[in-house]
């Protein structure tokens, strides 16, 4: 009987409690909004707002005579395309090799001891550290004329010196974002159910059937986040290209820095980095739509 | 024929310095149901695995068959394995589970599904070929695993802890219904369990393990009749302990000097341990008749406990506390607390333990 007069009442406490539970959730999110908004999604607007935007004769951009010329010349003048996808090539390439190697890697961190494990995450770990910028200077002093890489290559005979090339600028980019690879791969493999490799093993599957069959399937999350994560700093590395590519290979990334700084088309140079989001963004979908997939 | 379906001789393991498997000797022979019995760490899941080939043993010789196969990887050997939490593939279908290993050995398609078709339905489980793992029940979870195992027709099938996930009603029905297909595929079912109960009821012959050893190995009704060392007797249903001495064969003398009627093992002068089944303890009022050839102990009702279809009574002699069952059945006596009685059981159910 009791309980039966009391079921209404302690419903209503049930939702009003509930409402303050979000009040209070909303207070504790709102240092984060507050800053996501001002310093992430206003100039994402602006930015936006740019590239439909005029440039004066002197370079000013002038927020009037909207137009969408700078969104068609990205679509139509050769040098963008080429520029562009060679930057998507480079990407691409720079995501495969951190993943060809990562895997590997992220595979023995995850089946070590848990002391050994935790030991080799910090290895990982380490690089971070130290500055981006200095570390990428570190290699221009590695890779130089008088580099001990390029000692070493000269005494194989195999390479000279790699600065301002574009093995160069794989070397950095990998080197840069393969933690970024590892650490997603070392989650995903480190959570998988190795009683399920077993069985793969016991119903007669060799161990690279097993691999491919359990293993590979079963971490493809780990694979598809560390791809996203190698391939969109890729996509707009600047100063790994600037650095140590020189001139010689211009990614989209020293094209936009470019138009901003040397050219002075902040509509162009704006339109252009939306043109990037717009393919981290499908790049971006297509991995939560894959992700979804495989849960 | 003659060869036993999985020869185990010899056989060591060591993780480190941890012997997980001693020196252990057991034959099993085709088309038995065998389990392996006994506590956690005992080192049967190791044996399961050492016959499975998921671990290699330090020592010894793993036979199947007669074929060596110590040493050989798991994908080479005739045997498939359930495992204890099933280890379903989660990102394929129930119908691409049962078929993975006919695909890994190159089946063609059609007998493949076939033969996985015929496995779904020999474990009930028509119709849910399309399912993935995680949308079904635990019970039917555990036929998909059984049937993944069997579709290969394997010659030796090891089952570890099978059914160790599933609530009590439904193990109970599973344990019948593993039994059943037992029969109906007629190939050596290698168990290993914890559960003595499930042990006794599948088994043909039960092998019980303690410390990587194997301490014994028998049939059910031996192994529980005739448990030989105190380990055994005491892991497998329950059991009281009498310290004695033999007096003479089949007599041992208690700590009050009161000789009892046993079945000894061992010469005058041992050190035994006197074990007994409470359910094979009759009592009866003082002064009550007492079937003959019976022993006879006179003890004091310490406490009574009602359990329904039973009834337990602690009975304390003096030199011993041991708990006596009575069914609850019509016309059974009942004794209350405090009083003396005469505790009675046969020389056969009296069993000397050497330890």
């Amino acid at each position: 009987m009791t309980e039966r007069i009391d079921a209404p009442v302690t419903a209503e406490l049930e939702a009003a409690a509930e409402k303050a539970e979000s009040r209070r959730g909303l207070f504790l999110a709102l240092p984060s909004y507050v800053y996501l908004i001002f310093l992430f999604v206003v100039p994402l607007l602006i930015i936006g707002v740019y590239s439909f935007a005029s440039r004066s004769r002197t370079g000013r951009p002038k927020l009037e005579a909207w137009n969408l010329d700078s969104i068609t010349k990205i679509f139509t003048d050769d040098l963008i395309r080429s520029i562009f996808g060679r930057s998507v090539v480079v990407a691409l390439i720079t995501t495969a090799l951190c993943l060809l190697i990562g895997y590997p890697f992220a595979y023995y961190i995850a089946t070590r001891r848990e002391r050994v494990r935790n030991l080799l995450l910090l290895f990982v770990m380490i690089p971070f550290w130290t500055n981006f910028l200095v570390r990428t200077y570190a290699w221009r002093v590695l890779l130089g004329e008088d580099g001990p890489v390029t000692e070493l290559g000269r005494l194989l005979g195999l390479w000279d010196s790699m600065l301002f090339t574009l093995p160069a600028v794989y070397l950095g980019l990998i080197y840069g974002f393969l933690p970024f690879m590892v650490l997603p791969l070392y989650a995903a493999i480190e959570r998988l159910d190795w009683s399920l490799v077993e069985a793969a093993r016991d119903l007669y599957a060799s161990g690279w059937g097993a691999f491919r069959k359990v293993t590979l399937p079963l971490t493809r999350s780990g694979i598809i986040a560390g791809s996203i994560l190698v391939f969109i700093p890729s996509l707009g590395a600047y100063v790994t290209p600037d650095i140590l590519g020189g001139a010689k290979t211009t990614l989209i990334g020293n094209y936009i820095v470019n138009q901003f700084l040397t050219a002075r088309n902040w509509p162009l140079g704006s339109a252009v980095s939306m043109a990037i989001m717009v393919v981290m963004l499908l790049a971006t979908v297509w991995y939560f739509r894959s992700g979804a997939r495989t849960l | 024929m003659s060869e036993p379906a999985v020869g185990i001789h010899d056989v060591t393991k060591r993780f480190g310095d941890v012997v997980a498997v001693d020196s252990l000797n057991l034959d099993i022979a085709d088309g038995e149901f065998f389990s392996l019995l006994g506590p956690s760490g005992c080192g049967k899941t190791t044996t399961l695995r050492m016959i499975a080939g998921l671990e290699y043993p330090t020592e010894g010789s793993v036979r199947i068959f007669g074929e060596e196969m110590a040493l050989r990887p798991p994908n080479k050997r005739p045997v498939n394995t359930v495992f204890q939490s099933y280890a379903l593939f989660p990102h394929m279908t129930v119908a691409q589970n049962v078929g993975f290993g006919l695909e890994m050995l190159d089946v063609d398609a059609g007998e493949i599904d076939t033969r996985v078709s015929q496995a779904i339905d020999l474990v009930r489980l028509s119709g849910l070929g399309d399912r993935r793992p995680k949308q079904l029940s635990g019970g039917q979870q555990q036929r998909v695993a059984l049937a993944r195992a069997l579709v290969n027709r394997p010659q030796v099938l090891l089952l570890d802890e099978p059914l160790g996930a599933l609530d009590l009603k439904l193990r109970q029905a599973m344990q019948l219904e593993l039994k059943e297909i037992q029969r109906e595929v007629g190939i050596t079912f290698v168990y290993v369990t914890h559960d003595q109960e499930e042990a006794l009821t599948m088994s043909d012959r039960i092998g019980v393990m303690n410390e990587g050893r194997l301490l014994q190995v028998a049939p059910s009704e031996e192994i529980y009749e005739r448990p030989s060392t105190r380990f055994v007797a005491e892991f497998i249903g329950e059991t009281n302990f009498i310290s004695g001495t033999v007096d003479s064969p089949g007599q041992v003398r208690l700590a009050d000097g009161k000789t009892v009627k046993a079945r000894t093992h061992s010469s005058a002068g041992t050190k035994v341990t006197l074990t007994m089944r409470p359910e094979k303890i009759d009592l009866h009022h003082a002064g009550d008749a007492v079937p003959e050839h019976f022993n006879q102990l006179i003890g004091t009702v310490v406490r009574r406990l009602y359990f329904g279809e039973s009834l337990y009574y602690e009975i304390d002699f003096g030199h011993s506390v041991v708990d006596a069952r009575e069914e609850n059945r019509p016309g059974r006596k009942r004794f209350n607390e405090g009083e003396t009685v005469v505790a009675a059981f046969h020389p056969d159910s009296a069993e000397a333990l050497t330890e």
